[in-house]
């Protein structure tokens, strides 16, 4: 493969040489979105996205024919979906960046959740929420919810500590372990947890307490006798959460830090000679992941108010994995859209009777949607193994102004087709030499 | 001293301007106007849109290498292999090998297959732990050091399987490199402070102007796995560089070289050691081997037959031995 052209004059270099990949392909819908979004100025991304975030926000309220669901009331499925969103960003640090492949990521998600249990329901002997306890009734879930994430991020230290040094199969065996014990833990530890009763009356925020609501908006069975119910306003809380940890997950990926994981993810032993301390990115990107998990659990926790062990089956972690599978591994919207699909379709298919032309029994498709979900990943691994919207993660706080400028060239180059003055390439080729 | 710095730099002088143009007559396909051709690509960047500076050669060099310390400390051991062996079960991969790379010298290994020399880059840069003796570097004993220490110490190597992060931009491998002398962590970079954006200026900086150092600037936004072989190989050289060694070692980067290629990268190692770097380099090519390098360290299948100048290596009769092969009674 190399030409005469590679490595001496870079002119021809590039007129000899056919691009190996890139360039001139078939382009697929989500490099399409891709290449559009890049093209984008910032702030034509933010007057893009804001508004894109509100109709998402709206999608419930307004609830469209053919897109709601029948069988389960839409809002629900929705916060249900914003939850998954962020489990999704959380496990796309560590697996989808990082490259470690984490089967117990339930585990953290469980950790979140018990963790706000037992401190706020009355069921739990160590219920703070009641008398003697430190925690106001009022504001308990939103207190103890930052110490959700912090015991879920201190527990993936703990795990990650031993195990970060294993690798590959073993790390994916290890962290099924974890997500199994918490589980079991849950089950068999019936002082503290009431093992397969569950805790219930968990804590939720109080918002809007009024009159016809004298819960708030957060309850179970709250609704404004339209279309806004309690499960609409978990769905914007969780809306919310979503763009406050996209944003810190962002600033981490355009730095040192994700260049580091995505190093490791590529190639560990050459990223750690090249002076990359491997095993402490790969811890960080442990903890980051399980505080996000921790978070999630902890809006699960609330919205149910119910924490019961068999909630935290392995069998989550999959549809997890399938969801950042089925996006696009380390890409945070992807692995969204993923998250979408996941729960939204079963959703949708559920008490459904008729699907375009077809009669159908929607119940059993739900039913069945591990099957269908293995095998949408089967076909997506055959013909789009990277996923449905693959967008390359910007791996440096700057790397849009070189991305600029090579947009800046190519106008250069059609005002000036012979681009033999080009100060940049004599430079280079003398430089070179 | 054991070269002639003068000799070297008239050598690149003189050499420079002349191979560029005779290159390009040679692989002339289209001229330089043959980039007017280029089909839509978003990729090649104009490196100085993103740093007018860059156009200026000198100045990409005083980025590439800010500290030129060896202008006082030249001649003096940088690093010492001292009886080192390696052993993988039984076999024998280093057998009791010894000598110094003194600062600011190009030292060629060479050796026929299977002779260690990758074994000896692998003792040096900690990914083996050597079965006896020790490695030391700069005055410091190698020994229990984490690999990723090893290189914040100052050695810096590229691999004889070209070992890109495939996924990553031109720009980004490099940038990592950088990074082995940044320090902004998770805290840093989520509250986004001057420091971290002080590092992330200078991953930019410095790795366009290392990308230009060796040739492929405008290469900086494509994928590394996209890029063809020599240019990868030219990658691998820029991304060892940005982490600012003190010892670079390459392992034959010319593999895989047509001579036009060849010369191109000797006179490239050149420049790399003429900006403050000393280099360790391992080659097949004699021609390239002879023509570059300053002391030669000859291995045998583990074993250390000769270490001596290029012309004193060229008629070492051991030597000539190991790469011919004589028969057993006069080799011995
Ligand atoms: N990890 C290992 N385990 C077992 N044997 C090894 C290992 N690494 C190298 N060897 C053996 O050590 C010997 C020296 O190998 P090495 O790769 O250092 O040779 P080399 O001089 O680099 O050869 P080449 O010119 O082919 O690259 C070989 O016999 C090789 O098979
Ligand atoms: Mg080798």
């Amino acid at each position: 493969m190399s030409t005469p052209a590679a490595a001496s004059g870079k002119p021809q270099a590039r007129a000899d040489q056919p691009k190996p990949a890139g360039g001139k392909e078939k382009i697929a819908i989500g490099d399409r979105f891709r290449l559009w979004w890049n093209s984008l100025s910032r702030p034509t991304q933010w007057a893009v996205g804001v508004p894109f975030i509100i109709l998402l926000a709206l999608l419930p309220v307004v609830r469209p024919p053919g897109i709601s669901t029948v069988g389960t009331d839409f809002g629900g499925v929705m916060a249900q979906f914003g939850m998954i969103a962020l489990i999704a960003i959380g496990l796309n640090v560590v697996v989808g960046q990082t490259g470690l492949l984490d089967l117990g990521y339930v585990g953290f998600y469980a950790v979140g959740a018990y963790t706000v249990g037992l401190l706020t329901s009355p069921d739990s002997p160590w219920n703070q929420t009641g008398d003697g306890g430190w925690l106001s009734a009022k504001w308990a879930w939103l207190a103890v919810l930052p110490i959700a994430v912090a015991i879920t991020a201190i527990s993936g230290l703990i795990l990650g500590t031993p195990t970060l040094r294993l690798r590959g199969d073993y790390l994916a065996i290890v962290t099924l372990g974890f997500g199994e014990i918490v589980r079991l833990l849950a089950d068999n530890l019936d002082t503290l947890t009431r093992g397969g009763q569950g805790l219930s009356q968990v804590a939720y925020p109080r918002l809007g307490e009024s009159d016809t609501a004298m819960n708030g908006v957060f309850a179970a069975g709250y609704s404004n006798g339209g279309n806004i119910n309690n499960g609409v306003w978990w769905f914007w809380l969780s809306l919310l959460l979503i763009v406050l940890v996209l944003l810190g997950v962002g600033n981490l990926e355009r730095s040192r830090v994700g260049r580091s994981w995505v190093a490791i993810r590529e190639d560990e032993d050459a990223a750690e000679i090249m002076g990359v301390p491997t095993f402490r990115f790969k811890l960080w990107a442990f903890v980051i992941g399980a505080g996000i998990g921790g978070l999630s659990g902890a809006l699960y926790a609330g919205q149910v108010q119910f924490v019961v062990p068999t909630n935290f089956n392995v069998i989550n972690s999959m549809l997890f994995l399938c969801a950042v599978v089925l996006g696009g591994q380390g890409n945070k919207l992807g692995v969204i859209l993923g998250a979408f699909i996941v729960v939204y379709l079963p959703n949708y298919f559920l008490g459904r009777t008729e699907f375009l032309w077809w009669n159908i029994n929607g119940n059993a498709i739900a039913d069945y949607k591990y099957l269908f979900f293995g095998l949408a990943l089967i076909v997506l691994m055959i013909f789009r193994p990277q996923g449905l919207i693959p967008v390359r993660q910007k791996l440096m706080t700057y790397g849009r102004q070189i991305w600029l400028a090579a947009r800046g060239k190519r106008t250069k180059f059609d005002d000036n087709p012979a681009g033999s003055d080009k100060p940049g390439s004599t430079a280079a080729a003398e430089v070179s030499r | 001293m054991t070269y002639d710095r003068e000799m070297r730099e008239e050598g690149l002088d003189s050499n420079a301007p002349g191979l560029t143009g005779d290159d390009d007559e040679a692989n002339s396909g289209p001229a330089p106007s043959g980039y007017g051709q280029i089909p839509d690509e978003p990729v090649d960047v104009d490196v100085t849109a993103v740093d007018p500076s860059l156009a200026d050669p000198e100045h990409v060099a005083e980025v590439v290498a800010p500290q030129r310390e060896i202008r006082t400390a030249e001649g003096a051991p940088l690093m010492r292999m001292e009886h080192v062996t390696m052993k993988f079960g039984g076999l024998v991969a280093l057998d009791d090998v010894s000598f110094d790379i003194k600062r600011g010298e190009i030292l060629g290994l060479i050796g026929p297959n299977g002779a260690g020399k990758t074994t000896c880059f692998n003792t040096m840069t900690g990914v083996y732990r050597p079965t006896e003796g020790q490695v030391v570097f700069d005055g410091r004993v190698l020994g229990k050091l984490k690999r990723n220490e090893i290189t914040r110490a100052g050695i810096a190597r590229t691999f004889q399987n070209i070992r890109l992060f495939n996924e990553m931009t031109a720009l980004e491998n490099v940038a990592v490199g950088t990074d082995a002398r940044h320090k902004t962590s998770v805290p840093g970079a989520l509250f986004r402070t001057t420091r971290h954006r002080d590092e992330e200026r200078d991953a930019i900086d410095r790795g366009m102007a290392l990308l230009e150092f060796v040739g492929i600037g405008e290469r900086a936004t494509e994928k590394a796995k996209n890029l063809p072989y020599g240019d990868q190989r030219r990658l691998e050289i820029a991304r060892a560089l940005a982490t600012e060694p003190k010892l670079l070692c390459l392992d034959e980067p010319a593999a895989g070289f047509n001579p036009a290629e060849k010369s191109a990268l000797m006179d490239l190692i050149r420049k790399i050691r003429d900006d403050g770097y000393t280099v360790l380099l391992i080659e097949h090519d004699m021609r390239l081997v002879m023509g570059v390098t300053d002391r030669i360290v000859v291995l045998e299948f583990g074993r250390m037959i000769a270490e001596g100048l290029p012309d004193e290596i060229r008629d070492n009769e051991q030597v000539i031995a190991a790469y011919l092969g004589v028969p057993d009674d006069e080799s011995a």
